[in-house]
C-alpha cells in the first residue's frame, strides 16, 4: 500500500517534469511529434527503472560511510566515499544507457530502430541522475527506490506525451511571432503544471 | 580583439542559451524562487563551465574522438564535484536549499553543449572567453526569472523588501506553474526584442 502510494504521488503530485522541472531540454526538444514522444517516453521510463535501484547498490554498499564493513577489511569498514556519488552514478548510467541499447539492438530490433538516437542522448537527461540523486536525499529503502525510479519515468512519459498531443493540437493556431516554438511550449508546460497541482490535494 | 567581444557579448542576447539556444532550461526554473539561491547557482556555473571549456580545449588534440564525450563527462563531473565540495564547506545553508540542482549542473545541457560544439574546435583563449560569456548569459536569464518570481511571489528582492507591507504575495509565482509562465514572457519579450524568431 505505501508502495502504491509512492508511485500515484511521484507520477502525479509530485511529477518529475512539471513539479521539480529535471529532463525540461529533451521535453523541449522531442515533444514535435507523438511518434517520438512515445519512444523517448518509454526508453526514460526503462533506463530509469534500471539504474535508481542499481545505484541504491552503489550508494549502500560501497558510498555511504561504512556501507563497505561487509569486505571484511578494517581500512575499508570505516571509509566514506559518498563525495564520490555524482560521479559514479553518471557512470552506471552511461554504462546503463550503453547496456539497454546494445540489449534492444539484439534482441528487438524494431523497438531499437524506433528509439533512434534518443537512448544514447538519454545519459544526459537530468531526469536520469536527478532520480538518482532524489533517491539518496529521500533515503528510498531498496524496494521504494524500484518503485520510484518506474513511477518517476511514468510521469516523464505522460508529460511529455500530454505536451506532443497539445502541440500537434494547437499546430494551425494563430500564435504572436515571438511566442512561437519555444515560448508557447513554456507558457502551455505552465498551464499544465497548473493543472496537476489539483492533485496535491490528494491523500492517499 | 573585435571577435573576442563578439564570443562574449553574442550570448548574453542574440544567442543565449537558455532562451535561442534553448539549453539549462531545467535549473533555469529550479532554483529561481530567490534571488540569493539563483545568484549563488549562477556562481556555480560559470567557474564550471569557464574551467570545463580551458580544459577540454587544452586536451583536445589529446582526445582520441570516439571516447570524446565520456572524457568530457568526466572532466565535468569532476569540476562539479569540486564545487560541491566547496558550497558545502563555506555555504552549507545554500547549499542545503540547492539540494540535488547542484549535482545537476553536470547533466546541464549548456555544459556539455559549449564543450562539444565550441571546445573541442578552438585554442584556449577563444574557449575560455565562451564559457565565460554563455555562463554570463545563462546567468542573466537566470536573475530576471528569480527576480520575477521574488517580486511577485513575495514582495521582496534579495531579501529587501521593495513592494508595500500591504502586498501579501503571489503564491502562483512561487510555485512550479509561475517559473514555466515567466520563462515564457520572458523568452517571447527577448525573441521579440532581438527579431529572432527562429522556429524550434
Amino acid at each position: 500500500m505505501e508502495l502504491i502510494s509512492l508511485a500515484v504521488r511521484t507520477i502525479f503530485i509530485e511529477n518529475i517534469v512539471l513539479a521539480y522541472f529535471l529532463g525540461m531540454c529533451s521535453f523541449l526538444a522531442c515533444s514535435k511529434k507523438i511518434e517520438t514522444a512515445t519512444g523517448l517516453g518509454l526508453a526514460v521510463i526503462c533506463v530509469l527503472g534500471l539504474t535508481v535501484p542499481f545505484n541504491w547498490f552503489i550508494q549502500h554498499y560501497f558510498l555511504t560511510e561504512g556501507a563497505m564493513a561487509w569486505t571484511g577489511i578494517p581500512v575499508l569498514a570505516t571509509l566514506d566515499l559518498s563525495f564520490l556519488n555524482l560521479i559514479s552514478f553518471i557512470a552506471v548510467i552511461a554504462c546503463t544507457v550503453q547496456v539497454v541499447e546494445m540489449i534492444l539492438d539484439r534482441y528487438v530490433p524494431a523497438l531499437y530502430h524506433s528509439l533512434g538516437i534518443f537512448l544514447p542522448l538519454i545519459t544526459v537527461n537530468c531526469s536520469i541522475l536527478g532520480g538518482s540523486l532524489f533517491m539518496v536525499e529521500r533515503q528510498y529503502d531498496f524496494s521504494e527506490a524500484a518503485v520510484y525510479g518506474v513511477a518517476a519515468g511514468s510521469g516523464f512519459a505522460l508529460a511529455i506525451i500530454s505536451i506532443s498531443a497539445i502541440r500537434k493540437k494547437i499546430r494551425y493556431s494563430d500564435i504572436p511571432p515571438g511566442l512561437q516554438g519555444l515560448g508557447m511550449t513554456m507558457i502551455l508546460t505552465g498551464l499544465m503544471s497548473m493543472a496537476f497541482m489539483c492533485f496535491a490535494g490528494i491523500d492517499l | 580583439m573585435a571577435t573576442t567581444r563578439k564570443i562574449i557579448t553574442d550570448p548574453l542576447s542574440d544567442n543565449n542559451p537558455i532562451t535561442i539556444q534553448v539549453l539549462g532550461i531545467c535549473s533555469a526554473l529550479a532554483v529561481t524562487v530567490q534571488v540569493d539561491t539563483a545568484f549563488v547557482m549562477s556562481l556555480a556555473v560559470i567557474s564550471v563551465l569557464t574551467l570545463s571549456n580551458v580544459i577540454i580545449s587544452a586536451m583536445r588534440n589529446l582526445i582520441p574522438g570516439k571516447i570524446r564525450m565520456i572524457v568530457e563527462v568526466t572532466v565535468i563531473a569532476s569540476l562539479v564535484v569540486l564545487t560541491d565540495q566547496i558550497l558545502r564547506a563555506y555555504l552549507f545553508e545554500m547549499s542545503r536549499q540547492l539540494s540535488i540542482f547542484v549535482g545537476l549542473i553536470i547533466t546541464n545541457c549548456i555544459i556539455m553543449g559549449r564543450a562539444e560544439a565550441f571546445a573541442t574546435q578552438n585554442p584556449v583563449r577563444p574557449s575560455l572567453m565562451d564559457g565565460l560569456g554563455n555562463g554570463l548569459g545563462y546567468s542573466v536569464i537566470l536573475l530576471l526569472v528569480a527576480s520575477g518570481r521574488e517580486i511577485l511571489g513575495s514582495g521582496t528582492w534579495y531579501h529587501v523588501r521593495v513592494l508595500p507591507e500591504a502586498y501579501y504575495g503571489n503564491g502562483l509565482a512561487v510555485l512550479a506553474p509561475g517559473a514555466f509562465l515567466i520563462l515564457g514572457i520572458i523568452i517571447w519579450i527577448q525573441r521579440t526584442l532581438t527579431g529572432n524568431f527562429k522556429d524550434d
